[in-house]
């Protein structure tokens, strides 16, 4: 689309330490036919693009790559888009430098 | 999981946690601080920027043994366009002095070690545990948090909220608003290392001198944000951040901002050939004096980023963190000692003590400022900074045109985007906004 999409978030999200809590995401998608405004808006705005949309045009995430900004929640918690917790103690991203 | 009772729990060990266990602690409390983290500072993100004066009131020798990178000597202030930017720069001798005021340090290391602190003064910190939930009885007062650990309740008097921007317990519990996409600012960062000699030669600098740079313009495209860049000894901090809210209505996305900002080319020369190691975002408070939650309440206070704590025209937040923390612990210790219980009518004494210090006057100060920058965003980050620019090179370059004639076109350049009106009303509501 533009320049931004060639920038691969993958790569900088690979120099980062995590720890997955494998099976227990600690953010989940509501289910959903049509996303909402701020479910679309997450594609963009989240930094490690942990939201992607699936072939039949439904918001999906997947938090391995998740840096615990907190983003998402403040765009889509409170319409009930998404669940939002912190990572299980000792789990998640583990920042070396911060 | 733990029966014995603490005086206090502190939930979180970023800057405002640690300052309040730390102090706590130091007066004879027994304390108890959870942290969701590794070790403190596994997920914490900051600049960084350390304050010393808040951090000598914590801990006088710190310098002795605290991992910090470089004094800072000199601050730029950029203002940009797209190929271009004015500077401001104050550099001066006066900051290699015995006691430097400001460090760059590395939050991750530096966290490590003010926890160490904590410990040895003699609370008891667990570490890979996260606080669930708080804890009330049934006349509502806080009396502890649940954690995700097995038959994890653990009571106390009085529960220290330091649990940063995003914390969830106080939200979840109603004790304050959960913040806004216009009250927060998403910032990315992005570390690179390159050898000592080669920041030294780049920025212009000898031994441990440090510099910092603030950029703001045509790089957040718009948006209400900023850029910036700091030396440490072998690293680079380098990010930019803009309001949530603004990314929600634009459509950009942070990496892309961060992309750009790296290709511009004042930007791409310091960095070049840098190796990046982290890839790091976190949220700001922007919202200033008017997005202060409720401070205190029934068995319970609220300290640090939490608090929204953050003077965003000083890009000062860790320091009001130190601040408030150790302030809270110590309003808590006098409650303790006089051997009042915990209640909302003894803990305002903390709100009292703090509405005296820098933390509440400064943000006080600035009360207007989060709203007209939100509101005429277009106006401060992209039409002025093209406008200055371009009023620069029309300045500087020599072509043989006169220069009443060059002045004129400047003058002409900005009424033409702003008017006369525009420009008069953005300079009185800046000015009152600033005072």
């Amino acid at each position: 689309m533009n320049a931004e999409q060639s920038v691969r978030v993958e790569d900088k999200l690979y120099y980062n330490r995590y720890l997955v809590d494998v099976g227990r995401p600690h953010v989940k998608v509501r289910r959903h036919t049509t996303p909402s405004p701020q479910l679309l808006a997450l594609l963009r705005a989240c930094p490690a693009r942990c939201y992607e949309l699936n072939d039949k045009g439904q918001v999906e995430v997947a938090v391995d790559g998740c840096i615990e900004c907190g983003t998402c929640r403040v765009i889509a918690e409170p319409t009930g888009d998404i669940e939002w917790n912190y990572p299980r103690g000792g789990y998640g991203v583990l920042f070396k430098f911060g | 999981m733990i029966q014995e009772r603490f005086d206090a729990i502190v939930v979180g060990a970023g800057m405002a946690g640690n300052a309040a266990a730390l102090t706590m602690a130091e007066r004879g409390m027994k304390v108890l601080q959870l942290e969701r983290g590794e070790y403190a500072g596994s997920k914490n993100v900051q600049g960084a920027i350390l304050y010393a004066d808040m951090m000598e009131k914590l801990i006088p020798d710190f310098r002795e043994d605290a991992p910090l990178e470089r004094h800072l000597v000199e601050q730029r202030f950029w203002m940009m366009d797209d190929r271009s930017h004015v500077g401001m720069h104050y550099r001066s001798e006066d900051f290699n002095e015995e006691r430097p005021n400001r460090y760059t340090i590395i939050r991750a290391q530096f966290d490590k070690w003010f926890s160490s602190k904590v410990r040895e003064a003699g609370a008891t910190v667990l570490y890979e545990t996260t606080a669930t939930e708080l804890v009330r009885d049934n006349y509502g007062k806080v009396r502890g948090v649940r954690t995700d650990r097995r038959d994890g309740e653990i009571q106390a008097d009085v529960v220290v909220l330091a649990e940063g921007v995003n914390g969830l317990l106080g939200t979840r519990a109603g004790l304050r608003a959960r913040p806004t996409p216009d009250k927060v600012a998403l910032a990315v960062k992005e570390m690179h290392f390159l050898p000592r000699e080669t920041i030294e030669a780049r920025f212009n600098l000898k031994d441990d001198e440090g510099v910092v740079i603030e950029a703001a313009g045509t790089i957040s495209r718009g948006m209400t944000g900023m850029g910036f860049i700091y030396a440490n000894k072998e690293s680079i901090s380098l990010g930019i951040g803009c309001l949530v809210a603004d990314f929600q209505r634009t459509g950009e996305t942070p990496y892309g901002l961060l992309d750009h900002f790296k290709k511009h080319p004042s930007v791409a020369s310091l960095i070049a050939g840098s190796e990046v190691k982290e890839y790091s975002a976190h949220l700001i408070p922007e919202g200033g004096y008017r997005a202060i939650p409720q401070l205190y309440g029934e068995g319970w206070v609220v300290v640090g980023d939490a608090a929204q704590f953050n003077n965003a025209v000083h890009r000062e937040g860790s320091n009001l963190a130190m601040t408030s923390g150790r302030i809270a612990a110590e309003a808590i210790s006098q409650v303790k000692s006089r051997r009042d219980g915990m209640t909302a009518k003894n803990l305002s004494l903390y709100k009292k003590m703090l509405d005296e210090s820098f933390v509440i006057k400064d943000l006080k100060k600035y009360k207007d400022l989060p709203r007209l920058m939100h509101t005429n965003c277009q106006s401060f980050f992209l039409t002025y900074p093209q406008l200055v620019s371009r009023a620069m090179q029309n300045f500087v370059r020599v072509d043989g045109t006169p220069k009443v004639d060059k002045e004129k076109v400047t003058i002409k350049s900005f009424v033409k985007a702003r008017s006369w009106t525009g420009l008069f009303g953005d300079a009185v509501r800046f000015a009152r906004a600033w005072r």
